[in-house]
């Protein structure tokens, strides 16, 4: 048998600095080091390295390096050497290529090509030191009517709604698919913040129940976990049509992953893989979607809000049209860009349109069609800055999804190996002696830490633009400029190009 | 050149306001003599006046003041009006020749009231039918531009210093119960007189001084909801704002100040429960009608005027009373020219409204 | 007094603290020059028996039976609670070895005695173990 593999990385090892600790051994679950005691220095075997970076953090000398592999096939802009490897792994193996994490490829990312604007002169600039520069968003339908009392005082009651101090939330990413301290970050993050985070489609551990107050609960194609305790636990219920690495299809966990407790918290058994069906199979059309929405209001007493979170398709505006007319309180859109766990290659990085697209057309369409105060919108995949938060809201968007993002604040270094459960920071893994890597009281932090930091970034940039309430710069276009993108683009964004007033 | 209203032209301005308490009449001379103090705030590129209780005799039909730009567009306008309203009379608004107006189009007034027909079609009453009619004209009739379209008041405005304006239009001949006027500073030409402000619609009219920085999140809004925003001005989207809240949704004046210039969540968050849970209830439900950046308005309405400005206080306004009569103005010297002794005067503070209606008028 | 603590949940054995207190201690400003080809024999070690690892260091004891046990007062407490040592006055009789119940204090290669001094005796100034624990495994604070 020929091997056709070729290492796409190589451990550079600067043995002049390498005092032979042995921690880049002990830490690398692919097995990449080991200590050969007859030469008396380190070996690494490169075939196995994924280049999670953890090894090159924890040296203590930082003589080590990950580099690509300088082995090159012959440069074809065409035949990529990418397709080449692919096709023999396929050739081997008979299989569907897997991947992890959100679209690698080159296509346009739009934020990038998106600039903010400042006031001058005309209108003063706000200092957030200084004056008041609030970003508490409230998600959910805006009444219709206004009623009032017999003393002609407005009656305050309002649809179900949630509160954020900020306009970022923690994406769904399923318990099984991340560990359980990996959840326990998240949910102590979003409970310090005052925003929210969510269950995913593996249910929600009886230990996190106590954070319910900050849990949003996700009933997605497979139902696992979905029980009666679990609706009355969160805050809001989001029921997952689709997610933008792999819209079409459903959640996808090997049962490698379902053991112990992430079996029991799905409800089912352990070591069969967890394959979430296509699509819900109570839901074929719209009106499907309505009874869901409605039976979900029903069992929880009309007390949540119901989020509906599709990925972002072609014609995700007429979708999200429909989203709106059926009763639910707000629509998540997740880009083509958005993270997984395991996702079928050709799908993660084929299928689906970019989010910042999306938003421009759903957010317009809703306005259209006088239906945009029914909903608010959440956008996700992938968010990576407080700039991308503020073009969005712009955009249009109520508030956004952070799931990457999260995962890279906890230690994440994008390796795209999720999928083997070898996960060496503790994120995307369930064996014990890697999930203890994640030290809960330090990802935590360090969640709080990113997003304390990127709300002063967005207060930075609010009073740049003298705003300085942030739902004065939901849907404010003008705050926004193309720049290198054709008239197609400017028009489906809704914004001008960099020049013109 | 680009009209008014294909691009956004951001502007300083003077505002100034004359109201009499009792709601009897006086003469438009005043309101010129004020707003002339301030002719450093302008720079003759726009200036204009609302006026209040001017047609007493007509003052349950509607009185449109009409532009016309294209000559043949008079004609389409009266078809088209005479299909849906009775035109009590219509006539040339008469103006004075002075060599600081030039470029006037054809300037007319028309006294109309729906037909029933047309009242029974929208259900909603009278009103929504000017409504639609005047956006329905402003927008299909090229060549034809309603200004002005309340009951017993009116607009008056042109390219020039306000106090040019004033004469040309003979503002001294007039009697109301309020004059609120505008000059302009734009930083772009605006070519022509329909970008002058006041802005109004039905018996609304705003002066306004600042720049809104959540204009385009205002003016999204505001078309979902059946507003056209054809001039693309800070003072049109306010209007449109306070006739959404006040016409549609039923908010008092001093709720729709509560609505654009919204308290601060440090604020509220102190309130008592029952308070707390109104502002918080406003700030939710209206988060699209939150007006952020430099603004100081005067609203003119039937039987009243209001006065606000920006919560965060970036722009002058100071209000004096003498008597039966309120004088508000940007600067001080404004109305000190036209009342130089009065009973008190103080300044507008951030974010809280300032009403004064005639005794018995309308909330 | 800010002692050091060590929570077993979360330590994963991968002996960098070992390796930071040689270099704490090595008197070298180089990190590189302070551990290459060098056998380290640290104030800390790190113990396992194949379930709980943890790293094992002198607990500066309220009543400390090295101390009571020292025949030539090499071990004293400073004003702070601290127990440290002073090497030129060990004889190397081993009797603080034996009573540890920790194992925590040894008798060096040079002949006397040494353990952890919570880096107050070299420039470090703070225990450099605890600052560079990856995973929180050890802390430095007052309980």
């Amino acid at each position: 048998m020929i091997d056709y593999n070729v290492a796409p990385f190589e451990v550079v090892r600067d043995y002049d600095k390498c005092v032979n600790c042995r921690v880049c051994e002990r830490q690398c679950s692919n097995e990449v080091h080991h200590y050969e005691e007859g030469f008396g220095k380190m070996i690494s075997d490169s075939a196995k390295c994924v280049d999670c970076q953890r090894c090159v953090c924890l040296c203590p000398t930082k003589a080590l390096k990950i580099v690509p592999n300088q082995n090159a096939f012959r440069p074809n802009a065409n035949w990529q050497q990418k397709y080449l490897t692919e096709i023999y792994k396929q050739a081997e193996s008979g299989g569907v290529l897997l991947s992890s994490m959100g679209n690698p490829e080159p296509f346009p990312v739009y934020f990038d090509k998106i600039l903010i604007n400042a006031s001058q002169v005309t209108n003063p600039s706000i200092d957030p030191l200084r004056e008041p520069m609030e970003t508490r968003v409230f998600l959910g339908a805006k009444p219709q009517t206004i009623e009032r009392d017999a003393e002609g005082k407005i009656v305050t009651k309002l649809p179900p709604r949630l509160k954020l101090s900020m306009p970022v939330m923690f994406s769904a990413m399923s318990y099984g698919s991340i560990s359980y301290n990996a959840h326990a970050a998240l949910a102590r993050a979003a409970e310090a913040l005052g925003i929210y985070y969510n269950t995913g489609e593996g249910g929600l551990h009886k230990d996190f129940y106590k954070y319910s107050a900050n849990t949003i609960v996700q009933v997605a194609s497979g139902r696992f976990g979905v029980h009666k305790d679990y609706l009355e636990d969160g805050a809001a219920i989001e029921i997952k049509i689709g997610q933008g690495a792999k819209p079409g299809i459903g959640g996808h966990l090997p049962g490698a992953k379902i053991v112990g407790d992430v079996s029991k918290t799905r409800m089912i058994p352990e070591g069969s893989d967890a394959v979430s069906p296509a699509p819900h199979h109570d839901i074929y059309s719209i009106e499907d979607l309505r009874q869901l929405v409605y039976s979900i209001k029903e069992a929880t007493e009309y007390k949540k809000p119901v989020i509906v979170k599709i990925a972002a398709v072609h014609n995700v505006a007429a979708i999200a049209s429909g989203i709106a007319r059926s009763g639910a309180d707000i629509i998540a859109i997740d880009g083509f860009r958005g993270g997984t766990g395991a996702a079928p290659t050709r799908i993660r990085d084929n299928v689906g349109i970019p989010i910042e697209l999306a938003l421009g057309s759903v957010d317009e369409r809703l306005r259209e069609e006088n239906i945009r105060d029914n909903v608010s919108l959440v956008v996700a995949g992938s968010i990576r800055s407080s700039a991308d938060v503020v073009k969005a809201i712009c955009l249009g968007a109520d508030a956004v999804y952070i799931g990457s993002a999260s995962l890279v604040a906890m230690g994440c270094h994008l390796c795209r190996t999720c999928n083997y459960g070898k996960c060496n920071w503790g994120i995307a893994t369930q064996r014990p002696d890697l999930v203890k890597r994640l030290n809960p009281d330090i990802a935590a932090e360090r969640l709080i830490n990113m997003l304390t930091a990127w709300n002063h970034e967005i207060q930075e940039m609010m009073g740049g633009m003298g705003i300085n309430s942030i739902e004065a710069l939901r849907g404010n276009r003008l705050m926004l400029r193309g720049v290198g993108l054709n008239e197609r683009e400017l028009a489906v964004l809704g914004i001008k190009h960099a020049g013109e007033v | 050149m680009l009209l008014e209203g294909e691009f956004r032209n951001p502007a300083g301005c003077a505002i100034s306001a004359i109201f009499d308490k009792t709601g009897a009449r006086f003469s438009g001379e005043s309101i010129i003599d004020s707003i002339a103090v301030m002719r450093d705030r302008s720079n003759g590129l726009g200036g204009g006046f609302a006026c209040y209780g001017i047609y007493p005799d007509k003052k349950d039909l509607y009185a449109f003041h009409v532009f016309f730009t294209i000559h043949s567009a008079r004609k389409d306008f009266e078809e088209y009006i005479s299909r849906y309203y009775e035109i009590d009379s219509s006539e040339d608004i008469p103006t004075r020749k002075i060599p600081e107006i030039v470029d006037e189009p054809e300037i007319r007034r028309y006294f109309v009231y729906p037909k029933q027909k047309y009242i029974d079609f929208v259900k909603t009453g009278p009103d929504e039918c000017v409504f639609r009619t005047v956006f329905a004209v402003n927008t299909e009739i090229k060549g034809a531009y309603i200004f002005s379209s309340g009951k017993n008041m009116g607009i008056f405005k042109a390219v020039g210093f306000p106090e040019d304006v004033g004469r040309f239009y003979m503002l001294d001949s007039y009697e109301g119960y309020l004059f609120t006027a505008h000059g302009r500073y734009p930083t772009n030409t605006p070519g022509w007189w329909g970008g002058a402000h006041p802005f109004g619609l039905l018996g609304l009219s705003v002066v306004h001084n600042g720049e809104i920085s959540s204009y385009d999140a205002n003016r999204r809004a505001m078309e979902m909801y059946g507003y056209k925003c054809t001039l693309l001005t800070d003072t049109e989207v306010i209007t449109y704002i306070l006739d959404y809240l006040t016409r549609k949704k039923g908010l008092t004046f001093t709720e729709s100040a509560e609505v654009i210039a919204a308290p601060f969540w440090s604020r509220i968050d102190r309130m008592s429960e029952e308070e707390k849970a109104r502002a918080t209830y406003l700030r939710d439900v209206f988060s699209a009608e939150l007006v952020t950046g430099p603004f100081s308005i005067i609203v003119g309405f039937d039987g009243g005027v209001m006065a606000l400005n920006d919560r965060l206080k970036l722009r002058t306004l100071a209000v004096a009373e003498k008597g039966d009569k309120v004088y508000m103005a940007s600067e001080e010297a404004a109305i000190r020219r036209v009342c130089p002794s009065f009973d008190k005067m103080f300044y507008a503070e951030g974010g809280k409204p300032i009403v004064y209606r005639v005794k018995g008028g309308k909330q | 007094m800010k002692k050091i603590y060590v929570k077993e949940e979360w330590c994963l054995g991968c002996h960098l603290c070992e390796f930071e207190c040689a270099y704490a201690n090595s008197g070298i400003g180089n990190i590189v020059l302070a551990l290459k080809d060098k056998e380290i024999d640290p104030n800390v070690k790190v113990l396992s028996d194949g379930k709980i690892t943890f790293a094992v260091s002198c607990r500066h004891c309220d009543e400390p039976l090295c101390i009571s046990a020292c025949i030539s007062g090499a071990l004293s407490k400073d004003e702070t609670g601290a127990v440290m040592v002073d090497r030129s006055k060990c004889v190397g009789c081993g009797s603080c070895v034996m009573v540890c119940p920790y194992g925590a204090v040894r008798i060096t290669k040079e002949g006397t005695a040494n353990k952890c001094q919570l880096c107050m005796n070299n420039s470090c100034g703070e225990p450099l173990c605890a600052r560079k624990c990856p995973n929180g495994a050890i802390v430095y604070e007052e309980k």
